[in-house]
């Protein structure tokens, strides 16, 4: 009992079927009190109908939803305590700001008092106490956004679900709205559900995160686990960048096994503990770009050469500040993503020098395909 | 349950809806063409048979009349068309954006006067001793006056007057709705004046044209006042037969045929238009 | 140079046009409305001088359409015939957009079509299609049961009928679209909030409609008020104004206070024109 009173929300083996399709299969996780929750997963991967099953608009096919420990599968959508950020935040154009916040409390019929203090407090809380009087369309996009996360907190709600609400603003605006969430988040103190295909909105606000893909939850962990542990070669690619091979598993050699890509190049690559990969097997190789050196051919290397090595030709230089890369065309004709340092000096790698790529074993990721 | 709500409620929007179309228009109708079916042999005594429409064949009076009303409407579907074409363009594509509210609202106020009022300012401006020949005299350019009344050109310029708007109005929302881009980057790949027009813009106008020509069309063939008006006693329209037989001899019989051979005629020109630009009747007059 | 000449010309004379067309536009209804004001027995030129008298004189012959009690109570039926049909309309037409928004049966597309279609019949048809039905029924009522159903024969009862009948179109129309641009996640988000269906209805989806429902109101309304064709035929003793018009023009000959009225009228329905056009703005895309 102790147990089950620490979690907001539990689902248990949830699906939804639409005819034929599986929008989600067999999904359960459970999420602990007042703590940020991801679900990451590309479009079509069955992340709003789990939300839209969590908030009541649709009905599981089979499994269980609890909300504090209590079942609400017969709880109809206006009974939940869980409120949500719609997408396009679905502000009601025709009432202001304060009858926005307002419309829960009155639904349920509350005092003209009670509700108005409850507003200017919650306004406060989102640092725009002046703007009750305003009309909708008057709002800036990081000001809806915030509105419309008061307009559920104001009731107190036990799990707050955000479906994408970020989506619509531009990048400058979206950058700086993810940090206010999240202190938003601490500041209430309420379990925040959030919904998203964008990897570094999830990764920056959450405390755990689950990737979803096609109706099935991959891994669930917290975001340098996802990053840097991957269990799914799903997780591996869709998770931050990474340079990615097809091949065969080759030899064995203690917690080591070797792949041969299909252009012929032999990789190293630890021995996955929880699932073991024998000889013969095809397995996907990924390894992230941060782990990748790019020498110039010839240039003496401080550090002995790693086991993983590959040469190429310098393809062009994406300069990005401090996140520059070079695209190394590899002896097959793949591209090669590997970060480097831009200085401005004559020293920087350029388009059509030859270089050689190399990486730690412990840094690369394989899977069985 | 929810499913038996939502069956229920169903049922509670559609009931209006049927109720109107079976009790308003489909049930009349039907019962205009039975009484349409339905010949006098004595006073009081009916017998089933086609003598309503046989007598409409038989005189050249009543088929002149209705192949009359048909063209003169297509007439002034065509001119209508040319003449307001460029309005709304101008409305929707070239006048900057305040002017583009007036101008719209300019033409939406004479849209809801009524036809009469409008038919009456006809009147006073060309009769014998309306202001456009009182006008001329004064100016000497004639030496007595000129009744402009009671001739086909005229009822032609009072229909197009009267029913023109109901061609710009759906011609300015389709035009709007058009990214201006669109035009440019047919300019852009080369065409001219011309080849955009008429590759670019009039395509994709197509739906509002067709819902303009329709119910442009529609209103003129039914129309009564401006005929009557504006042509005087002999402007041989087809609804002005009709209204003959119903009222001044009182023969509902024959009233209610010539009323289906309206609508008959009328749809199956309007069918006809349809078919040939391809469109539907939802996707045109309904997107209004 | 010469393309940008060439262009000045070209965009000069189409305003030209424009203006004359404009001027075509207003030249009937500026006729009809001045005349109102000229101290004459008859809508004609010469200019007589300015008076009221078409409005509010109160004695023979130059009595003032505020005193001409023929007009006045043309006027007060076709107040009631508007506000009857506008009034029902709008329900029906509520209704209609709903049901064919949200709905979704069997035969969709073809009862839509149905429902179109009251558009493009031409009134005289609606008219007479509908007073033969009626007297059909009153006539059979009275034959059988020797019951005299006196709504049935032409009066207000079938003028409204018939004006519905395909008012109730446009109407529909108008509302449906604006049903369409509803974003129903903000149905979603008032249930959300705790609010019951019937609640969201009031709250958030009736006050949406209601710039599309008032403009078709009174689009409504000034249809009603100006059509003939239909009504004609169902016409009764009580005649609306368009009809107590037409047969002044006719019989009578026309005098300045049917210009009076018009001046009334033309007022009127740009008023409410320039109504239903501030109410349908979208305050947002400002």
């Amino acid at each position: 009992m102790e147990n089950q009173e620490a979690f907001d929300l539990e689902c248990t083996g949830v699906s939804k079927e639409f005819g034929t399709v599986q929008a989600v299969d067999d999904v359960s996780f459970n999420i602990p009190s007042g703590s940020f929750f991801s679900i990451l997963g590309p479009s079509g991967c069955g992340k709003t109908t789990l939300m839209r099953m969590i908030a009541g608009f649709e009905n599981p096919s089979a499994g269980d939803i609890r909300i504090k420990g209590k079942s609400v599968l017969n709880t109809p959508p206006n009974k939940r305590n869980v409120k949500m950020v719609f997408q396009h935040l679905a502000l009601f154009p025709m009432m202001n700001v304060y009858e926005n916040i307002a419309y829960g409390l009155k639904c349920i019929g509350t005092d003209k008092a009670t509700i108005e203090a409850k507003v200017r407090d919650v306004l406060d809380r989102i640092s725009l106490p002046d703007v009750a009087e305003r009309e909708i369309h008057q709002l800036s996009g990081g000001q809806k956004q915030r509105i419309a996360i008061a307009r559920c907190m104001v009731l107190d709600p036990d799990v707050l679900l955000l479906d994408e609400p970020l989506g619509a603003l531009d990048l400058k605006l979206r950058e700086a709205m993810k940090i206010e969430l999240k202190l938003l988040q601490h500041q209430f103190n309420t379990t925040f559900i959030y919904i998203t295909h964008d990897q570094s909105e999830a990764l920056v606000m959450s405390d755990h995160v689950a990737i979803m893909n096609e109706g099935r939850f991959e891994q669930i962990g917290r975001p340098e686990e996802l990053y840097h542990k991957p269990t799914t070669a799903f997780v591996a690619g869709f998770v931050g960048d990474s340079n990615r091979w097809s091949g065969k598993v080759v030899a064995l050699n203690g917690d080591r096994v070797q792949i041969t890509t299909d252009a012929g190049q032999a990789l190293w690559c630890p021995q996955r503990a929880a699932a073991p990969l024998s000889v013969g097997q095809s397995a996907d190789v990924f390894i992230r770009p941060e782990f990748i050196q790019a020498v110039r051919k010839g240039a003496q290397t401080g550090a002995a050469g790693q086991e993983n090595a590959i040469e190429g030709r310098v393809d062009s230089v994406l300069f990005n500040g401090a996140n520059s890369r070079v695209l190394v065309r590899g002896p097959s004709g793949e591209l090669i993503e590997a970060d480097v340092v831009v200085t401005g000096g004559t020293d920087d790698l350029r388009a059509g020098d030859d270089v050689r790529l190399d990486w730690p074993v412990a840094q690369s990721m394989c899977f069985a395909t | 349950m929810q499913s038996d709500i939502k069956k229920l409620s169903l049922i509670l929007l559609f009931a209006p809806f049927a109720l109107w179309i079976t009790l308003l228009i489909i049930i009349p109708h039907m019962g205009m063409v039975v009484l349409s079916l339905r010949e006098k042999v004595a006073p009081r005594v009916y017998e089933f048979g086609f003598g309503n429409y046989i007598d409409f064949i038989n005189e050249p009076i009543y088929w002149n009349t209705l192949l009359r009303t048909g063209s003169m409407s297509i007439l002034v579907t065509f001119l209508a068309l040319i003449i307001g074409f460029p309005i709304a363009y101008y409305i929707a594509k070239i006048a900057g954006k305040r002017s583009r509210g007036a101008l719209f609202l300019l033409c939406l106020i004479p849209l809801w006067v009524s036809d009469l009022i409008r038919a009456f300012g006809w009147i006073l401006l060309l009769r014998e001793t309306g202001v456009v020949s009182s006008f001329l005299l004064w100016t000497g350019a004639v030496n007595q006056p000129i009744e402009f009344l009671y001739n086909d050109v005229t009822v032609v310029v009072g229909l197009v007057y009267t029913v023109i708007l109901f061609m710009i109005v759906p011609l300015v929302s389709t035009l709007d709705g058009m990214d201006d881009a669109m035009i440019e980057a047919g300019y852009n790949l080369g065409g001219n004046g011309l080849t955009v027009l008429r590759r670019i813009i009039v395509p994709y106008a197509m739906p509002g044209i067709v819902s303009g020509c329709i119910v442009v069309f529609m209103l003129t063939a039914g129309s009564y006042l401006t005929p009557i008006l504006l042509g005087g006693k002999n402007s041989s329209w087809f609804t002005e037969q009709i209204y003959d037989q119903f009222i001044t001899r009182f023969n509902w019989e024959s009233g209610a045929a010539f009323g289906f051979l309206l609508l008959a005629f009328t749809s199956i020109v309007v069918w006809l238009g349809l078919r040939l630009t391809g469109q539907t009747l939802a996707n045109t007059v309904a997107k209004q | 140079m010469a393309i940008a000449s060439q262009n000045k010309a070209y965009l000069f004379g189409y305003r030209a046009y424009l203006v004359a067309f404009f001027v075509f536009l207003a030249a009937p209804l500026v006729a009809a409305g001045t005349f109102a004001f000229n101290d004459s027995l008859f809508p004609a030129l010469p200019w007589q001088g300015f008076t009221l008298d078409w409005f509010f004189g109160t004695t023979e012959p130059k009595l003032g359409m505020f005193y001409d009690r023929r007009l006045l109570s043309g006027l007060y039926y076709s107040f009631v015939i508007g506000i009857l049909v506008s009034t029902l309309s709008v329900v029906v037409g509520t209704s209609n957009a709903f049901l064919f928004v949200r709905g979704n049966f069997p035969g969709k597309n073809f009862f839509y079509i149905l429902m179109i279609l009251p558009l493009v019949i031409p009134g005289v048809i609606l008219g007479i299609s509908i007073l033969v039905l009626a007297s059909n029924i009153a006539n059979g009522a009275e034959d059988a049961l020797n019951l005299e159903i006196e709504f049935l024969r032409p009066g207000i009862f079938l003028v409204v009928l018939g004006q519905f009948s395909f008012i109730t179109t446009i109407t529909s129309l108008v509302i449906t679209a604006r049903l369409r641009k509803f974003d129903y996640a903000m149905e979603e988000a008032a249930l959300n909030l705790g609010a019951s269906r019937f609640q969201v209805l009031r709250t958030v989806t009736l006050p949406f409609l209601r710039p599309a429902m008032i403009a078709a109101g009174i689009v409504g309304f000034l249809v009603s008020f100006e059509n003939f064709n239909t009504t004609l035929f169902l016409v009764g003793s009580e005649s609306p104004l368009t009809i107590t018009m037409f047969d002044r023009m006719a019989k009578v000959g026309s005098t300045p206070v049917l210009n009076a009225v018009s001046f009334f009228l033309i007022i009127g329905s740009g008023a409410l024109a320039l109504i239903t056009v501030l109410v349908q703005r979208d305050k947002s895309s400002d």
